[in-house]
């Protein structure tokens, strides 16, 4: 079986992006830059009403305003709306403000439904409303998975906690919001898509537009960040693609930041009632939970694999001998959930340990060494052990409430796992080397930001002697070999083999071909030159044995807690993290620091709000939906864990997956009471002090 | 308010708004009310441009952009849609992200707050125009090195915020930076790597606090 070489002079060293001129000078061509020749601008009207039968659209008016060249309905005939900011038409035209103006025109009969419901806690009433005509009424039966005897185990544990933790639904907020430019003409269908999954956009407009996946290009040379809800060709792909088919013109439709808070994914909210004991020795022995959250629209219930469901993996990281769980999805009317950077890990990375530092606090234990007392997880263990002593834990770590005056700190950790990641077996590429020595390599991946393209430069450089520089990676093309979408932590480990298997396959041949021994590095050159007048032309495909799945790691967190006003700033994150073979470390970094700040907003800033009475997101916008800004941002410091034996594994999810629940027990453990519900706002922090009476919704 | 009739709706129009300006001015000067109001009238028509397409200039790294555009059009539209300047960034379309942040004169403003026949006249500046005779600017050639962009759409932006500070502060500290990027939104986190590329392009030495640790 195949081997990475142990010596090296790219691989676990750092490259600069090789996308990186492109993308500071504005080179750099997003899908919501091209420009095809002839195009127009698209945009979609959506329903201000929550639920609704559409009835009639008519959309002459719109048609008959100077420069609008298309426009089509969402679906024909009647049809159900089901949230605030379902699409009900698009149109196209020369400018936006022709757009806006046509938006406007068009006249909508509809019947429109009083009753629905948007609060997760409101939906799970008897008498709620229904989401739709005919759609289940009643919450669905819970899933439950026990194991062991949960009633016999709780009487035997020498302590008890129990809580209700809560997190709300989170919005992915790419910084270029979702859409593409789609061009449809007699001989198919160019879609420059801003996705994470050319393939799956592809196979979603030909679904769509019934017509052959071969008619089909997508084309996605740089887009503006997915973090999991950009795969498939989504209903704005189909509607531009309408358009385009109409006018007889491109037509680029991008959503606007409104549209994106309605309609095209989120992190399922959850409500977690945990029960967790434990034995006099501090081992767990029962746990009992029980979950719900909203996943919108949509009922799906698993999270784990990388789904938009609601429900989450419990009780997470510990294998707690007497288990009972019982989970469900409740159905609102509102945006479906999608993937979400390692989907129910956070939520209950978040649930588990809180509750596991509740009853460390309950045993009188150090909550780290109730830690390595029930994590079965080896490499965690040792990053535990590793990041405790650079984070200098014992130190810092006091009583829960000890510290003094008004500004308080705390610390504190919680674990990660992402237990899917690995590689799709199916990812393929090809590469072209010429007599001149120059080389390309066309993979039908595509890089969201994580730097695919110069992790597919560095392998390649190092399997060839060549220097990173020297490669020509082209990425982002239905018409290369197929690649996996770029989701669940699996691009990196299965792209590297792929181009490891390409690298050997293209010295073996010009080995043969030149007659040289090696044709690496010095010899590249004088072995390409014999290639005559042919270029040579290699396929490859991912091969076993260079890459594992499954990746963990630990953070820990300070923070500083105003007892006044409720503010929480955090000072420091530490990361520990598994990182196997590491490819490029200065793109890695960059993509644990961005996991933290995710994990970050998620702790204290971020939270869809929605109107009970009017059924529309109230955040729909960057000033009232908070992101971390660059003044939000502690100090971070990463420790990657070097473990070339596993191979090549990816680090987007489980960096984000454990910094809300750090972040938590750091409050908890500077203010002395749990805030049992995410983001930690400065007016539950008062709350949880007693300092004002806790919200409670009218 | 009863939609069926539109006229009511010119109580608050721009003209009668100025009309009672006019009123209130003439009754302070106790003379001339009528030909106070109608004085502004006049000016007011003359400077009526639009709503069709009217002929706009710009000047966009030292060159010339003629543009015929609708007056409503703003700089980040004019500059991303009626010519091939794509830099600048829609995020927001609404001053939240900054991503679509160019210079005016030396100040940088959100491209999407400004309409482009406000932006005549003076020199406009996009990431387009940072780079002379293919050599990065000392800006971009940090972010590069530093890994200061991911998906790198926000990238414009925060080059350009850092562009402007290092114009008017050319040895700012870390808080001047945060203060400098304050209006700019990045959701890959890249800014502690944006915060050391400000540095790094301010000449501020710089040491890396990660490390690789082996697991055996």
């Amino acid at each position: 079986m195949s081997s990475w070489p142990a010596e090296t002079k790219y691989i676990s060293h750092s490259t600069a992006r090789i996308d990186a001129p492109a993308k500071v000078t504005g080179r750099a061509r997003y899908s919501s830059d091209i420009q095809a020749e002839g195009w127009l601008y698209g945009m979609i009207l959506r329903s201000k009403w929550p639920a609704a039968k559409i009835l009639s659209v008519n959309l002459d008016p719109a048609r008959q305003i100077p420069g609008v060249k298309a426009a089509v309905v969402a679906r024909d005939g009647a049809f159900n709306i089901r949230y605030y900011g379902e699409e009900i038409a698009a149109v196209a035209g020369t400018s936006k403000q022709v757009c806006l103006d046509a938006l406007r025109a068009i006249e909508v009969q509809a019947q429109v439904r009083h009753e629905f419901v948007v609060n997760e806690n409101e939906a799970r009433q008897p008498d709620a409303a229904q989401v739709w005509p005919g759609a289940p009424n009643a919450p669905a039966t819970p899933r439950v998975l026990e194991n062991g005897s949960v009633d016999q185990a709780f009487p035997e544990c020498e302590a008890i906690i129990e809580g209700f933790y809560t997190t709300p639904v989170q919005l992915h907020n790419p910084m270029e919001t979702h859409g593409n430019t789609v061009s449809w003409t007699d001989e198919g269908v160019t879609a420059w898509a801003s996705t994470q999954g050319i393939s799956s956009v592809r196979d979603g407009l030909a679904g769509a537009l019934r017509i052959h996946h071969s008619q089909v290009r997508v084309i996605t040379e740089y887009m503006g960040g997915g973090f999991g809800a950009k795969f498939g060709a989504g209903a704005e792909g189909v509607l531009a693609a309408k358009l385009s088919r109409a006018a007889k013109a491109p037509v680029r439709l991008m959503l606007t930041r409104f549209d994106q808070a309605l309609a095209v994914g989120n992190r399922p909210s959850s409500f977690q009632k945990i029960k967790l004991g434990a034995l006099a020795d501090g081992t767990l022995h029962a746990f009992d939970a029980e979950n719900y959250g909203t996943a919108g629209i949509g009922g799906g219930a698993d999270a784990g694999g990388g789904g938009g469901g609601a429900d989450i993996p419990m009780p997470y990281l510990y294998p707690v001998p007497n288990t009972r769980v019982k989970q469900s999805a409740v159905a609102v009317n509102a945006g479906s959930a999608r993937a979400f950077r390692a989907p129910g890990n956070p939520p209950a990375s978040f649930g588990m340990e809180s509750a596991m530092d509740d009853l460390a606090v309950k045993l009188g234990l150090d909550p780290l060494d109730f830690r390595l007392k029930n994590d079965p997880g080896k490499i965690r263990q040792r990053e535990y052990q590793l990041g405790a002593k650079k984070f200098g834990w014992k130190e810092k770590y006091q009583q829960p409430g000890r510290s003094p005056g008004v500004v308080k700190t705390g610390i504190g950790c919680a674990g990660a796992a992402w237990p899917a990641g690995g590689a799709s077996p199916f990812t393929q590429g090809e590469a072209t080397v010429n007599p001149d020595g120059s080389i390309e390599f066309r993979l039908g991946v595509q890089d969201i930001g994580t730097g695919t393209r110069t992790v597919i430069a560095v392998v390649a450089a190092e399997m060839l002697g060549l220097k990173p520089e020297q490669i020509t990676v082209r990425v982002g093309d239905t018409n290369f070999p197929p690649g996996p979408g770029s989701g669940g932590s699996t691009t990196c480990p299965s792209i590297s083999p792929t181009v490891f298997n390409i690298c050997s396959k293209v010295l073996q041949q010009l080995q043969t071909q030149s007659g040289l021994a090696d044709a690496r590095g010095l010899n590249w050159f004088a072995a390409c030159k014999k290639l005559g007048v042919s270029p040579l032309v290699v396929h490859g495909q991912w091969e076993p044995g260079l890459s594992a799945d499954r990746a963990g790691g630990v953070q820990f967190a300070e923070v500083e807690v105003d007892t006044e006003t409720g503010l929480v700033t955090v000072k420091k994150i530490l990361g520990v993290h598994d990182c196997g073979l590491i490819i490029n470390q200065l793109t890695l970094e960059s993509q644990i620091n961005g996991g933290i700040i995710m994990g970050l907003g998620y702790a204290l800033y971020e939270e869809r709000i929605m109107d009970d009475l009017s059924g529309v997101v109230l955040n729909p916008n960057f000033e009232t939906y908070k992101m971390p800004g660059i003044a939000d941002v502690p100090d971070i410091e990463v420790v990657l864990i070097n473990m070339p034996e596993r191979g090549v594994i990816g680090i987007g999810e489980p960096a984000t997956v454990p910094t809300a629940g750090a972040i938590a027990n750091a409050v908890a453990n500077a203010i002395g009471v749990r805030v049992f519900s995410l983001p930690i706002t400065p007016a539950k922090i008062l709350a949880a002090l007693g300092k004002v009476p806790p919200f409670v919704k009218a | 308010m009863n939609n069926s009739e539109p006229e009511n709706l010119g109580a608050h129009s721009r003209r009668t708004f100025l009309k009672s300006l006019g009123t209130v001015a003439a009754t302070a000067a106790t003379a001339q009310v009528k030909s106070v109001a109608a004085e502004l009238e006049k000016a007011n028509a003359e400077k009526i441009i639009g709503p069709e397409a009217v002929p706009v200039t710009l000047k966009v790294n030292g060159e010339k952009l003629k543009l015929l555009i609708e007056p409503r059009v703003t700089l980040l539209d004019a500059l991303r849609n009626y010519s091939s300047l794509t830099g600048a960034k829609e995020g927001c379309d609404r001053a939240t992200c900054g991503a679509c942040t160019v210079l005016l004169g030396d100040t940088p403003i959100y491209a999407c707050q400004k309409l482009a026949i406000e932006a005549q006249g003076i020199e406009i500046t996009t990431v387009e125009g940072l780079a002379k005779n293919q050599r990065l600017s000392k800006v971009q050639q940090a972010f590069l090195d530093r890994d200061a962009l991911q998906c790198g759409y926000c990238t414009p932006g925060f080059v350009m915020s850092v562009t402007a500070l290092l114009k008017k502060n050319p040895h700012p500290n870390a808080a001047d930076v945060k203060h400098a990027c304050a209006g700019n939104l990045c959701r890959c986190g890249t800014h502690p790597r944006i915060l050391q590329a400000a540095l790094q392009a301010a000449g501020v030495e710089l040491v890396s606090k990660s490390e690789i640790v082996d697991y055996v």
